[in-house]
Protein backbone atom coordinates (compact mmCIF):
# COMPACT_ATOMS: atom_id res chain seq x y z
CA UNK A 1 0.00 0.00 0.00
CA UNK A 2 3.13 2.50 -0.07
CA UNK A 3 2.30 4.28 -3.29
CA UNK A 4 4.45 6.44 -4.04
CA UNK A 5 3.81 9.82 -5.72
CA UNK A 6 3.06 8.83 -9.20
CA UNK A 7 4.92 11.52 -10.79
CA UNK A 8 7.92 11.79 -7.69
CA UNK A 9 11.16 9.58 -8.36
CA UNK A 10 13.21 7.91 -5.91
CA UNK A 11 15.11 9.60 -3.80
CA UNK A 12 16.22 9.48 -0.05
CA UNK A 13 15.26 12.09 3.32
CA UNK A 14 17.29 12.90 5.65
CA UNK A 15 16.50 15.58 8.19
CA UNK A 16 20.06 16.87 9.93
CA UNK A 17 20.05 18.55 13.37
CA UNK A 18 22.42 21.39 13.20
CA UNK A 19 23.13 23.18 10.09
CA UNK A 20 27.37 21.51 10.05
CA UNK A 21 25.69 18.13 9.93
CA UNK A 22 23.74 19.86 7.37
CA UNK A 23 26.87 21.60 5.38
CA UNK A 24 29.03 17.93 5.89
CA UNK A 25 26.13 16.21 4.06
CA UNK A 26 25.89 18.80 1.19
CA UNK A 27 29.23 18.93 0.73
CA UNK A 28 29.78 15.16 0.80
CA UNK A 29 27.03 14.82 -1.84
CA UNK A 30 27.62 18.09 -3.63
CA UNK A 31 26.20 16.69 -6.71
CA UNK A 32 23.71 14.55 -5.72
CA UNK A 33 21.74 16.49 -2.91
CA UNK A 34 19.72 19.33 -2.59
CA UNK A 35 18.54 21.25 0.33
CA UNK A 36 14.85 21.27 1.25
CA UNK A 37 12.82 23.54 3.04
CA UNK A 38 9.05 24.36 2.24
CA UNK A 39 9.79 22.33 -1.14
CA UNK A 40 6.99 24.48 -3.56
CA UNK A 41 9.41 25.02 -5.60
CA UNK A 42 11.87 21.67 -5.11
CA UNK A 43 8.69 19.39 -5.49
CA UNK A 44 7.78 20.19 -9.04
CA UNK A 45 11.58 20.12 -9.74
CA UNK A 46 11.82 16.66 -8.69
CA UNK A 47 8.25 15.57 -10.32
CA UNK A 48 9.34 17.50 -13.39
CA UNK A 49 12.83 15.86 -13.38
CA UNK A 50 14.29 19.20 -13.99
CA UNK A 51 16.59 18.36 -11.27
CA UNK A 52 17.79 14.92 -9.77
CA UNK A 53 18.53 14.74 -6.25
CA UNK A 54 19.80 11.48 -4.97
CA UNK A 55 19.39 12.85 -1.31
CA UNK A 56 16.46 15.74 -0.25
CA UNK A 57 18.41 17.29 3.08
CA UNK A 58 15.23 19.08 5.02
CA UNK A 59 16.49 21.74 7.22
CA UNK A 60 13.64 22.26 9.14
CA UNK A 61 14.27 20.51 12.25
CA UNK A 62 17.93 22.57 12.39
CA UNK A 63 17.67 24.73 15.28
CA UNK A 64 17.38 28.44 15.12
CA UNK A 65 16.15 28.07 11.08
CA UNK A 66 12.15 28.23 12.25
CA UNK A 67 12.86 31.59 13.98
CA UNK A 68 12.38 35.32 13.48
CA UNK A 69 14.32 37.72 15.58
CA UNK A 70 14.07 41.55 16.18
CA UNK A 71 16.12 43.82 17.92
CA UNK A 72 15.97 47.64 17.92
CA UNK A 73 19.54 48.05 16.84
CA UNK A 74 20.69 45.27 14.82
CA UNK A 75 16.63 44.97 12.59
CA UNK A 76 15.24 41.79 11.76
CA UNK A 77 17.09 38.33 10.93
CA UNK A 78 14.56 35.74 9.27
CA UNK A 79 15.73 31.63 9.90
CA UNK A 80 16.38 30.05 6.29
CA UNK A 81 12.85 27.95 7.24
CA UNK A 82 10.51 30.18 7.87
CA UNK A 83 7.06 30.38 5.99
CA UNK A 84 6.00 33.27 4.38
CA UNK A 85 2.38 33.49 6.68
CA UNK A 86 4.70 33.81 9.63
CA UNK A 87 6.69 36.54 7.92
CA UNK A 88 3.48 38.14 7.13
CA UNK A 89 2.02 38.36 10.16
CA UNK A 90 4.65 39.26 12.21
CA UNK A 91 4.12 42.59 14.20
CA UNK A 92 7.80 43.71 13.96
CA UNK A 93 8.13 42.74 10.18
CA UNK A 94 4.55 44.32 9.74
CA UNK A 95 5.49 47.54 11.57
CA UNK A 96 9.88 48.06 9.80
CA UNK A 97 9.21 46.33 6.77
CA UNK A 98 5.86 46.51 5.19
CA UNK A 99 6.81 46.32 1.44
CA UNK A 100 8.10 42.84 1.99
CA UNK A 101 4.76 42.10 3.30
CA UNK A 102 3.02 43.43 0.58
CA UNK A 103 5.90 41.37 -1.86
CA UNK A 104 5.28 38.59 0.01
CA UNK A 105 1.66 38.25 0.09
CA UNK A 106 1.81 37.71 -4.08
CA UNK A 107 3.79 34.59 -3.60
CA UNK A 108 0.96 31.70 -4.50
CA UNK A 109 -2.34 30.80 -2.61
CA UNK A 110 -2.41 30.96 1.36
CA UNK A 111 -2.12 27.47 1.82
CA UNK A 112 1.15 27.50 -0.25
CA UNK A 113 2.51 30.33 1.81
CA UNK A 114 2.19 28.22 5.14
CA UNK A 115 4.91 26.36 3.27
CA UNK A 116 7.33 28.42 0.79
CA UNK A 117 10.01 30.28 3.03
CA UNK A 118 11.93 33.51 2.11
CA UNK A 119 14.95 31.93 1.62
CA UNK A 120 13.60 29.34 -0.77
CA UNK A 121 12.12 32.23 -2.94
CA UNK A 122 15.60 33.75 -2.86
CA UNK A 123 17.71 30.62 -3.43
CA UNK A 124 15.15 29.59 -6.04
CA UNK A 125 16.80 33.06 -8.24
CA UNK A 126 13.82 33.53 -10.20
CA UNK A 127 13.80 36.74 -12.11
CA UNK A 128 10.03 37.30 -11.13
CA UNK A 129 10.86 36.43 -7.61
CA UNK A 130 8.14 38.38 -5.79
CA UNK A 131 9.96 38.81 -2.49
CA UNK A 132 13.88 39.72 -4.11
CA UNK A 133 12.62 43.27 -4.68
CA UNK A 134 12.14 44.02 -0.87
CA UNK A 135 14.91 42.26 -0.04
CA UNK A 136 16.97 44.36 -2.21
CA UNK A 137 15.75 47.49 -1.00
CA UNK A 138 15.78 46.80 2.58
CA UNK A 139 19.82 46.48 2.33
CA UNK A 140 19.26 42.60 3.29
CA UNK A 141 22.35 40.08 3.54
CA UNK A 142 22.32 36.51 3.16
CA UNK A 143 24.07 34.79 6.13
CA UNK A 144 25.52 31.86 4.24
CA UNK A 145 27.21 28.53 6.04
CA UNK A 146 29.62 25.91 4.51
CA UNK A 147 32.42 23.91 4.10
CA UNK A 148 34.68 27.16 4.50
CA UNK A 149 32.51 28.24 7.71
CA UNK A 150 30.36 30.92 7.94
CA UNK A 151 30.21 34.79 6.33
CA UNK A 152 27.49 37.13 4.75
CA UNK A 153 26.87 38.41 1.68
CA UNK A 154 25.08 41.61 0.55
CA UNK A 155 21.82 40.24 -1.45
CA UNK A 156 22.22 42.34 -4.67
CA UNK A 157 25.49 40.69 -4.73
CA UNK A 158 23.99 36.98 -4.00
CA UNK A 159 22.28 36.40 -7.58
CA UNK A 160 23.91 35.62 -11.07
CA UNK A 161 21.31 34.87 -13.44
CA UNK A 162 18.00 32.76 -13.57
CA UNK A 163 18.65 29.78 -10.87
CA UNK A 164 22.13 30.73 -10.32
CA UNK A 165 22.89 32.42 -6.80
CA UNK A 166 25.96 33.04 -5.26
CA UNK A 167 25.81 30.03 -3.53
CA UNK A 168 28.87 27.17 -3.85
CA UNK A 169 28.44 23.35 -3.02
CA UNK A 170 27.54 22.15 0.40
CA UNK A 171 26.73 26.41 1.26
CA UNK A 172 23.16 27.20 2.19
CA UNK A 173 21.74 30.15 3.58
CA UNK A 174 21.16 30.42 7.48
CA UNK A 175 19.21 33.65 7.63
CA UNK A 176 18.79 36.77 6.11
CA UNK A 177 19.04 39.76 7.81
CA UNK A 178 17.58 43.14 7.34
CA UNK A 179 19.06 46.28 9.06
CA UNK A 180 16.39 49.20 10.55
CA UNK A 181 15.28 51.52 7.33
CA UNK A 182 16.05 54.87 7.16
CA UNK A 183 13.47 57.03 9.87
CA UNK A 184 10.38 57.29 7.91
CA UNK A 185 10.71 55.17 5.52
CA UNK A 186 7.48 54.37 2.96
CA UNK A 187 7.53 52.05 -0.26
CA UNK A 188 5.03 50.41 -1.88
CA UNK A 189 5.52 46.82 -4.23
CA UNK A 190 3.21 46.89 -7.39
CA UNK A 191 3.33 44.08 -9.38
CA UNK A 192 0.82 42.42 -12.25
CA UNK A 193 -0.17 38.92 -13.06
CA UNK A 194 -2.51 37.58 -14.91
CA UNK A 195 -4.42 37.42 -12.09
CA UNK A 196 -5.48 39.66 -10.10
CA UNK A 197 -3.59 38.03 -6.93
CA UNK A 198 -1.18 34.74 -6.63
CA UNK A 199 0.61 34.63 -10.30
CA UNK A 200 3.45 35.00 -11.12
CA UNK A 201 4.47 38.65 -11.50
CA UNK A 202 4.81 39.54 -15.48
CA UNK A 203 6.48 42.81 -14.21
CA UNK A 204 6.64 44.14 -10.76
CA UNK A 205 8.44 47.20 -9.24
CA UNK A 206 9.46 47.67 -5.21
CA UNK A 207 9.90 50.80 -4.10
CA UNK A 208 11.28 52.75 -0.79
CA UNK A 209 11.83 56.29 -0.22
CA UNK A 210 13.08 58.30 2.23
CA UNK A 211 13.89 61.61 3.53
CA UNK A 212 18.07 62.41 2.74
CA UNK A 213 19.02 65.95 3.50
CA UNK A 214 22.16 65.09 1.55
CA UNK A 215 20.47 65.00 -1.96
CA UNK A 216 19.38 68.10 -4.06
CA UNK A 217 16.01 66.55 -4.41
CA UNK A 218 16.32 66.40 -0.25
CA UNK A 219 14.70 62.43 -0.51
CA UNK A 220 16.25 59.41 -1.68
CA UNK A 221 14.10 56.81 -3.38
CA UNK A 222 15.14 52.92 -4.48
CA UNK A 223 13.55 50.86 -7.37
CA UNK A 224 14.15 47.44 -7.96
CA UNK A 225 12.43 45.91 -11.55
CA UNK A 226 11.54 42.72 -10.99
CA UNK A 227 10.82 40.12 -14.34
CA UNK A 228 12.07 42.23 -16.54
CA UNK A 229 16.31 41.16 -16.65
CA UNK A 230 17.81 37.97 -16.38
CA UNK A 231 17.74 38.71 -12.23
CA UNK A 232 15.56 41.70 -10.12
CA UNK A 233 17.66 44.87 -10.78
CA UNK A 234 18.01 48.29 -9.45
CA UNK A 235 16.72 51.00 -11.79
CA UNK A 236 20.00 53.06 -11.51
CA UNK A 237 19.06 56.07 -13.75
CA UNK A 238 15.61 56.69 -12.07
CA UNK A 239 17.19 56.49 -8.61
CA UNK A 240 19.33 59.27 -9.81
CA UNK A 241 16.84 61.43 -11.44
CA UNK A 242 14.68 61.20 -8.39
CA UNK A 243 18.24 62.49 -6.03
CA UNK A 244 18.81 64.96 -8.17
CA UNK A 245 15.26 66.84 -9.45
CA UNK A 246 12.56 68.50 -6.89
CA UNK A 247 10.09 65.64 -6.65
CA UNK A 248 7.31 66.78 -9.11
CA UNK A 249 4.56 64.79 -10.65
CA UNK A 250 6.48 65.68 -13.80
CA UNK A 251 9.77 64.47 -11.81
CA UNK A 252 8.41 60.74 -10.98
CA UNK A 253 7.04 60.31 -14.78
CA UNK A 254 11.02 60.86 -15.99
CA UNK A 255 12.28 58.66 -13.32
CA UNK A 256 9.53 55.81 -14.33
CA UNK A 257 10.27 56.46 -18.00
CA UNK A 258 14.10 55.98 -17.01
CA UNK A 259 12.78 52.31 -15.77
CA UNK A 260 12.87 51.50 -19.33
CA UNK A 261 16.73 51.96 -19.70
CA UNK A 262 17.86 49.35 -17.12
CA UNK A 263 15.40 46.44 -18.34
CA UNK A 264 16.36 43.70 -20.58
CA UNK A 265 12.90 41.84 -20.98
CA UNK A 266 11.84 38.66 -23.11
CA UNK A 267 9.02 37.44 -24.54
CA UNK A 268 7.41 34.36 -22.68
CA UNK A 269 4.29 32.63 -21.73
CA UNK A 270 3.43 35.27 -19.01
CA UNK A 271 4.01 38.40 -21.79
CA UNK A 272 5.69 40.03 -24.10
CA UNK A 273 8.90 42.27 -23.76
CA UNK A 274 7.38 45.02 -24.93
CA UNK A 275 4.55 44.69 -22.93
CA UNK A 276 7.05 44.25 -19.79
CA UNK A 277 8.24 47.73 -20.94
CA UNK A 278 4.99 49.45 -20.73
CA UNK A 279 4.07 47.60 -17.95
CA UNK A 280 7.26 48.51 -15.75
CA UNK A 281 6.58 51.97 -16.20
CA UNK A 282 3.03 52.26 -15.22
CA UNK A 283 4.30 50.07 -12.19
CA UNK A 284 7.07 52.46 -11.36
CA UNK A 285 5.11 55.77 -11.67
CA UNK A 286 2.53 53.78 -9.27
CA UNK A 287 4.75 52.77 -6.84
CA UNK A 288 6.34 56.09 -7.18
CA UNK A 289 2.82 58.25 -6.69
CA UNK A 290 2.04 55.81 -3.32
CA UNK A 291 5.79 56.17 -2.27
CA UNK A 292 5.33 60.12 -2.48
CA UNK A 293 1.65 60.07 -0.79
CA UNK A 294 2.85 57.89 2.24
CA UNK A 295 5.63 60.44 2.45
CA UNK A 296 3.16 63.70 2.11
CA UNK A 297 5.05 64.82 -0.89
CA UNK A 298 2.96 67.28 -2.86
CA UNK A 299 2.76 66.55 -5.95
CA UNK B 1 15.00 3.80 -1.39
CA UNK B 2 14.43 2.56 2.04
CA UNK B 3 11.36 2.78 4.02
CA UNK B 4 10.87 5.14 7.30
CA UNK B 5 8.79 4.73 10.40
CA UNK B 6 6.87 7.89 10.91
CA UNK B 7 4.56 8.52 13.65
CA UNK B 8 1.65 10.97 13.08
CA UNK B 9 -1.29 12.05 14.70
CA UNK B 10 -4.08 11.73 11.92
CA UNK B 11 -7.65 12.93 12.82
CA UNK B 12 -6.93 12.95 16.19
CA UNK B 13 -5.62 9.01 15.67
CA UNK B 14 -1.76 7.88 16.30
CA UNK B 15 -0.64 6.25 13.42
CA UNK B 16 2.18 4.59 13.06
CA UNK B 17 3.50 3.59 9.23
CA UNK B 18 6.38 2.80 6.89
CA UNK B 19 6.35 5.00 4.44
CA UNK B 20 8.90 5.63 1.18
CA UNK B 21 10.63 9.09 1.38
CA UNK B 22 9.08 9.97 -2.18
CA UNK B 23 4.92 9.49 -0.55
CA UNK B 24 3.46 12.51 -0.43
CA UNK B 25 1.18 13.14 2.11
CA UNK B 26 -1.66 13.08 -0.36
CA UNK B 27 -1.06 9.82 -1.17
CA UNK B 28 -0.86 8.95 2.59
CA UNK B 29 -3.90 10.14 3.50
CA UNK B 30 -5.56 8.72 0.25
CA UNK B 31 -4.02 5.33 -0.46
CA UNK B 32 -2.20 3.98 3.06
CA UNK B 33 -5.44 5.48 5.28
CA UNK B 34 -8.30 5.49 2.68
CA UNK B 35 -9.24 8.71 3.81
CA UNK B 36 -10.25 9.60 -0.13
CA UNK B 37 -12.10 13.13 1.20
CA UNK B 38 -9.26 14.59 0.17
CA UNK B 39 -8.68 14.72 -3.40
CA UNK B 40 -6.13 14.42 -5.90
CA UNK B 41 -6.20 17.32 -8.16
CA UNK B 42 -3.11 18.77 -9.79
CA UNK B 43 -0.52 17.94 -7.76
CA UNK B 44 1.81 20.86 -8.13
CA UNK B 45 0.13 23.23 -5.71
CA UNK B 46 -2.10 25.30 -7.72
CA UNK B 47 -5.69 23.87 -7.49
CA UNK B 48 -5.76 23.13 -3.80
CA UNK B 49 -8.31 20.24 -3.93
CA UNK B 50 -5.82 18.51 -1.72
CA UNK B 51 -5.83 21.06 1.15
CA UNK B 52 -5.44 19.73 4.85
CA UNK B 53 -4.63 21.03 7.90
CA UNK B 54 -1.24 20.32 9.01
CA UNK B 55 -0.38 21.56 12.90
CA UNK B 56 -4.04 23.60 12.47
CA UNK B 57 -2.57 25.45 8.90
CA UNK B 58 -3.71 24.71 5.72
CA UNK B 59 -1.00 22.91 3.49
CA UNK B 60 -1.60 21.80 -0.27
CA UNK B 61 -0.94 18.21 1.04
CA UNK B 62 0.18 17.04 -2.61
CA UNK B 63 3.36 19.37 -2.05
CA UNK B 64 4.30 17.66 1.39
CA UNK B 65 6.14 14.73 1.80
CA UNK B 66 5.06 11.96 4.66
CA UNK B 67 8.07 11.74 6.05
CA UNK B 68 7.78 15.37 7.15
CA UNK B 69 5.12 14.72 9.00
CA UNK B 70 6.50 12.55 11.79
CA UNK B 71 5.44 14.04 14.85
CA UNK B 72 2.62 15.83 13.54
CA UNK B 73 -0.81 16.07 13.24
CA UNK B 74 -3.04 16.08 10.70
CA UNK B 75 -6.76 16.75 9.82
CA UNK B 76 -8.55 16.09 7.13
CA UNK B 77 -12.32 16.85 5.53
CA UNK B 78 -13.35 13.38 7.60
CA UNK B 79 -12.20 15.05 11.07
CA UNK B 80 -13.51 18.06 11.40
CA UNK B 81 -16.80 17.80 10.25
CA UNK B 82 -18.03 17.08 13.78
CA UNK B 83 -16.28 20.52 14.38
CA UNK B 84 -17.47 24.19 14.89
CA UNK B 85 -17.69 26.18 12.51
CA UNK B 86 -17.55 23.33 9.50
CA UNK B 87 -21.02 21.97 10.86
CA UNK B 88 -22.05 25.60 10.00
CA UNK B 89 -19.79 25.94 6.93
CA UNK B 90 -21.67 22.45 5.21
CA UNK B 91 -24.74 23.84 6.05
CA UNK B 92 -24.23 26.97 4.17
CA UNK B 93 -22.37 25.29 1.19
CA UNK B 94 -25.80 23.25 1.06
CA UNK B 95 -27.73 26.23 1.48
CA UNK B 96 -27.10 28.03 -1.41
CA UNK B 97 -25.87 25.77 -3.43
CA UNK B 98 -22.24 26.40 -3.22
CA UNK B 99 -21.37 22.79 -4.57
CA UNK B 100 -21.70 21.29 -7.81
CA UNK B 101 -19.49 18.54 -8.80
CA UNK B 102 -18.53 18.69 -5.38
CA UNK B 103 -14.58 17.71 -6.04
CA UNK B 104 -12.89 20.90 -4.69
CA UNK B 105 -15.82 21.26 -2.18
CA UNK B 106 -13.53 19.03 0.63
CA UNK B 107 -10.35 21.28 -0.06
CA UNK B 108 -12.92 24.71 0.13
CA UNK B 109 -14.24 23.50 3.42
CA UNK B 110 -10.96 23.57 5.09
CA UNK B 111 -9.16 26.82 3.83
CA UNK B 112 -12.93 28.16 4.45
CA UNK B 113 -12.31 26.38 7.62
CA UNK B 114 -9.14 27.81 8.65
CA UNK B 115 -10.00 31.65 7.13
CA UNK B 116 -12.93 31.87 9.90
CA UNK B 117 -10.59 30.06 12.75
CA UNK B 118 -8.13 33.21 12.23
CA UNK B 119 -10.93 35.80 11.05
CA UNK B 120 -14.57 34.34 12.43
CA UNK B 121 -16.00 38.12 10.49
CA UNK B 122 -14.47 38.13 6.88
CA UNK B 123 -15.34 40.57 3.94
CA UNK B 124 -15.72 39.59 1.11
CA UNK B 125 -12.02 40.40 -0.59
CA UNK B 126 -10.74 38.61 2.72
CA UNK B 127 -12.75 35.54 1.65
CA UNK B 128 -11.98 35.65 -1.90
CA UNK B 129 -7.92 36.17 -1.54
CA UNK B 130 -8.20 33.23 1.45
CA UNK B 131 -9.88 30.92 -1.12
CA UNK B 132 -7.12 32.25 -3.59
CA UNK B 133 -5.25 28.81 -3.38
CA UNK B 134 -8.61 26.73 -3.97
CA UNK B 135 -9.95 26.43 -7.94
CA UNK B 136 -13.37 25.66 -8.83
CA UNK B 137 -14.29 24.97 -12.40
CA UNK B 138 -18.32 25.05 -11.67
CA UNK B 139 -19.54 27.29 -9.61
CA UNK B 140 -17.92 30.30 -10.80
CA UNK B 141 -17.42 30.98 -6.90
CA UNK B 142 -20.28 33.81 -6.08
CA UNK B 143 -22.19 30.73 -4.60
CA UNK B 144 -19.05 29.57 -1.90
CA UNK B 145 -18.31 33.17 -1.48
CA UNK B 146 -22.01 33.65 0.09
CA UNK B 147 -21.75 30.35 1.64
CA UNK B 148 -18.82 31.47 3.33
CA UNK B 149 -20.12 34.79 4.76
CA UNK B 150 -23.50 32.95 5.61
CA UNK B 151 -21.29 30.69 7.88
CA UNK B 152 -19.50 33.60 9.45
CA UNK B 153 -22.87 35.15 10.33
CA UNK B 154 -24.23 32.54 12.11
Amino acid sequence: MNQPHPRLPEFEYCQPKSSKEAVDFLDKHADQSRPYAGGTDCFNQVRDKRIHPQYLVDLKSIEGFQKIKFDKEEGLTIGATVPLNEIISHPKVKKHYPVLIDAAREVGGYQLRNRATLVGNLCNASPCGDTIGPCLVYHSKAHIVGPDGKYAVDLKDFFKGPGKTYLKPGEIIESISFPIPPTGAEGAYQSIGRNKFGDLAIAAVTVLGYEKKDNQSGYEFLLTLTAVAPTVIFADSAQDILKTLPITHGTIKRAASACDEACKPIDDIRGSANYRRDMIQMLALRGLEKTCKQLNIPL
Amino acid sequence: MELIKIQVTVNGSKEILDVFPNLSLLNMLRENLTLTGTKSGCEAGECGACTVLLEGEPVNSCMVLAVECSGLSVETIEGLSEEEPMRKLQKAFMDLNAIQCGFCTPGMLISAFALLKRNPDPSDEEIRIALLGNLCRCTGYERIISAVKKAAKK
